[in-house]
C-alpha cells in the first residue's frame, strides 16, 4: 500500500506540550517535513529559543540547542561560520526576536549570515501568559494592556519584514499566515524556499508566520484562526518583502 | 609579514618575541587550538579583536566583530555548542554584559574562555588598570549557583601560559574559564616564549555537529520537570568540588622564614614583590603569597603559610575584595592590614613599603 501521510522523521514521538489550537505544533510539522524532503535531517542544528518553543529539543528529531532570550540568531551566526556544510535555522517568537533580540536578529542580518530563521508572531508572549509583545496590534488587550494597545502610551508594533527587507544584507523575507489550509500550504513553500536559499549559500533568510494563540488571546480556536484573517493579516500583511534570488 | 605586527614570526632564529598582552594571549589562544574569536572594542583591550582580525582567519579560525558583548559571548556559546574551542575578551564593562552569557555556558556545561582586562569601576568608570571585577570573577557574576574557574596571571609570560591551558582545563571539566588580567597586563610588552601548537584536540562527543550516524545531541540548562534542576545542580557542585582539590595554584615568595605574610594578586603582586624585594634586603621578614587562581581559592595553602606568620597584610588595586578570602583562610585570627587602591589607582613599590612598615608594631586592623 502507498503511504501518503506520515509523522515526519524530523519529529519525534512526543505528548505535545503546547496549548490547544497552538500554532506551534503545525509550523514545527512544516519545518519537519522540509528538511525531511531535502534529507538533510543528519545535518541540520537547530537553536530554540526562550518563550513557548524553548523546548523545541523535545519535538525535533535531529540535533537542537537552546539559546539564552533573544540570542539565537548570534548562537547561529558561530555555528554555521564554523560549519558551512551543516544546515543552520533559529526558531523564534515575536518577544525573542522583535523585543529582546532586535539587535541580534538585525546584524545577523546586515552580515548576511548564511542561516534561515523561522519567526512566528502571535502578537503576544504566549509563555509567559499573554503580556503585550512587540507586534501587539494596536487596540489589542493583553495583560499588561488591558485597556487595549494605546499607540500614544505603548507605542506602535514593529513590522519585522518590513524592516529587515530594508537591510542590504537579507536575501529572502516572506510574511505568511496558518489561518487556512491555503496559508499553510504558502507557508511550507516558503519554509521550503528558505531552507533552499541555505543550501545554496544564497543567504539570510526570514519566514514570518503569523500563528494564533488562542488560549491567550482569550479565543477560541477556530475564532483565533478568523481574527488572524480578518484583524492580524491586515496590519501584518503577507507577502514576498524580499526576494533576490526570485525575478 | 603585515607591518602592523609588532613582531616578526621567525620560528626558525627566535625563540622569543616581544608582545603586549593582548597578543600574547590572543597567540596563546591560537597555540591552544582556538577556532572562533567574538568580540567587541573597548579600551584597554582594543588590540586583541585587531590582532584576532588578522591572526585568527590566518590559523583557520574565524573571527566576528559582534554588535555587542551580548552577542559576542551568545557567538561564544555557539561555537561551544558544536565542539570547537573558543574566546571573547572585553573589558569591565563589556564583562558585565557578559554575565548572561557565563551563567548559560556554566549552565549547559559548555568550555569556553573569556579574559577580562580588568578597568576602574564601577559603571563606565575609566580605562586605567584595576582590580575590582574580583567580587564578579569569583562569586558567579551572573545569575543561579554556578562558578568560573579564574586565573589572575602577573606576567605577560604567565597570562600567554594560563590562555594556553584555561582551554585544556576549560575541556576538561566541561566549564567556562575566566581571566582576570588588567589594563597593564593588556598594553604592557614583554618577551615571550611560545608553547607547541595543539593538533590533537579532545573529541566532544555531546557537540552538535547534525545527528549523522548518531542520536540527537541536544544542549540546554533548562529543567522544569519538579526535582531534575536540583539534581543537575548537585552534579554542577560535585564537579565544582573536583576543581578544588585538583586545580588550585598558587605561589610563594621568601615566605619560609617569613613574620609577615603579604596576599596580593596579578599586577598588584608583581608591585609588591618589589617591595618585598627591598624590605628583605633591609632584613624585614616579609614573604608573599600570590594565589594563581582565585577560584578555587588555595585557602589551606595560605592556611598553611600563615602558620608561623604574625601578621598578615592585604594589597589589592580595589576596596577590599579578595579581602574576605584572606579573612576566611586566616583562621588563625592573626591580624589583617588592607591597603587597597580603587577606580584604576595603582600603587607605587614605596607606597606599598611606607603602608607594611607603618604596621609591624601593630596599628589598625581591618
Amino acid at each position: 500500500m502507498e503511504v501518503v501521510y506520515k509523522k515526519p522523521e524530523s519529529l519525534k514521538e512526543e505528548i505535545t506540550t503546547y496549548c490547544p489550537g497552538c500554532g506551534h505544533g503545525i509550523i514545527h510539522r512544516l519545518i519537519a517535513e522540509v528538511i525531511d524532503e531535502f534529507n538533510i535531517r543528519e545535518k541540520t542544528i537547530g537553536i530554540a529559543p526562550v518563550g513557548c518553543a524553548v523546548l523545541a529539543y523535545n519535538f525535533f528529531n535531529f540535533d537542537v540547542t537552546e539559546a539564552a532570550h533573544g540570542r539565537a540568531p548570534a548562537v547561529a551566526t558561530a555555528i554555521k561560520r564554523l560549519l558551512p556544510d551543516r544546515i543552520v535555522f533559529t526558531y523564534q517568537g515575536d518577544g525573542d526576536l522583535a523585543a529582546i533580540g532586535t539587535a541580534e536578529i538585525i546584524h545577523a542580518a546586515a552580515r548576511g549570515e548564511n542561516i534561515t530563521v523561522i519567526f512566528v508572531n502571535n502578537a503576544v508572549y504566549g509563555m509567559t501568559k499573554g503580556q503585550m509583545a512587540p507586534t501587539t496590534l494596536p487596540g489589542m488587550k493583553t495583560t499588561t494592556t488591558v485597556q487595549g494597545r494605546d499607540t500614544n502610551y505603548h507605542g506602535y508594533p514593529l513590522k519585522v519584514c518590513e524592516i529587515l527587507s530594508q537591510i542590504d544584507g537579507t536575501s529572502y523575507i516572506e510574511r505568511t499566515s496558518i489561518d487556512s489550509i491555503q496559508g499553510i500550504i504558502k507557508t511550507k513553500s516558503a519554509i521550503k524556499k528558505a531552507f533552499q536559499y541555505q543550501i545554496e549559500n544564497k543567504g539570510f533568510s526570514l519566514i514570518e508566520i503569523l500563528s494564533p494563540c488562542p488560549v491567550n488571546w482569550k479565543m477560541e480556536p477556530i475564532g483565533a484562526m478568523k481574527w488572524i484573517k480578518e484583524v492580524m493579516s491586515k496590519y501584518f500583511v503577507p507577502g514576498v518583502y524580499k526576494d533576490k534570488g526570485g525575478k | 609579514m603585515d607591518p602592523t605586527y609588532r613582531w616578526q614570526l621567525d620560528k626558525e632564529k627566535m625563540k622569543k618575541f616581544l608582545l603586549t598582552g593582548c597578543e600574547a594571549a590572543a597567540e596563546a589562544a591560537i597555540h591552544a587550538g582556538c577556532k572562533f574569536y567574538a568580540g567587541y572594542p573597548i579600551t584597554p583591550q582594543n588590540r586583541f579583536p585587531e590582532y584576532m582580525s588578522k591572526r585568527l582567519p590566518e590559523e583557520g579560525g574565524i573571527f566576528i566583530q559582534a554588535e555587542s558583548e551580548i552577542s559576542a559571548i551568545n557567538m561564544v556559546f555557539g561555537a561551544s555548542v558544536c565542539g570547537f574551542r573558543a574566546l571573547t575578551s572585553s573589558s569591565s564593562p563589556g564583562i558585565s554584559l557578559k554575565q548572561e552569557g557565563i551563567s548559560y555556558l556554566a549552565g549547559c556545561e559548555l568550555p569556553a574562555v573569556i579574559i577580562n582586562m580588568n578597568r576602574g569601576g564601577p559603571g563606565l568608570g575609566d580605562v586605567t588598570p584595576s582590580q575590582s571585577d574580583y567580587f564578579q570573577a569569583t562569586r558567579g557574576g551572573g545569575h543561579g549557583d554556578y562558578r568560573t574557574i579564574v586565573y589572575a596571571p602577573w606576567t605577560v609570560q604567565e597570562l600567554y601560559d594560563l590562555t594556553y591551558i584555561s582551554f585544556d582545563i576549560a575541556d576538561k571539566y566541561r566549564n567556562p574559564v575566566l581571566i582576570l588580567a588588567d589594563g597593564i597586563l593588556a598594553q604592557i610588552m614583554e618577551s615571550v616564549e611560545f608553547k607547541k601548537k595543539k593538533n590533537k584536540l579532545p573529541l566532544k562527543k555531546w557537540a552538535l555537529t547534525g545527528c549523522e550516524g548518531r542520536q540527537p545531541n541536544s544542549i540546554k540548562s533548562l529543567f522544569l520537570t519538579p526535582g531534575v534542576l536540583e539534581k543537575h545542580n548537585w552534579k554542577l557542585y560535585k564537579k565544582y568540588k573536583k576543581i578544588e582539590e585538583k586545580e588550585v595554584r598558587f605561589e610563594k615568595y621568601f615566605c619560609d622564614d617569613a613574620e609577615n605574610i603579604v596576599v596580593s594578586f596579578g599586577t598588584c603582586a608583581r608591585i609588591s614583590y618589589e617591595s618585598i624585594k627591598i624590605l628583605r634586603e633591609k632584613g624585614e621578614r616579609f614573604g608573599l603569597f600570590r594565589p594563581v587562581t582565585l577560584w578555587p581559592y588555595p585557602y589551606k595553602e595560605l592556611e598553611k603559610i600563615i602558620e608561623k606568620a604574625k601578621r598578615i597584610f592585604v594589597i589589592e588595586m580595589n576596596l577590599g575584595q579578595m579581602l574576605d578570602d584572606v579573612k576566611i583562610a586566616n583562621r588563625k585570627n592573626l591580624p589583617i592590614y588592607f591597603y587597597g587602591r580603587p577606580g584604576g589607582g595603582v600603587p607605587t613599590p614605596e607606597e606599598i613599603i611606607t603602608f607594611l612598615t607603618s604596621h609591624l608594631q601593630g596599628g589598625k586592623r581591618r
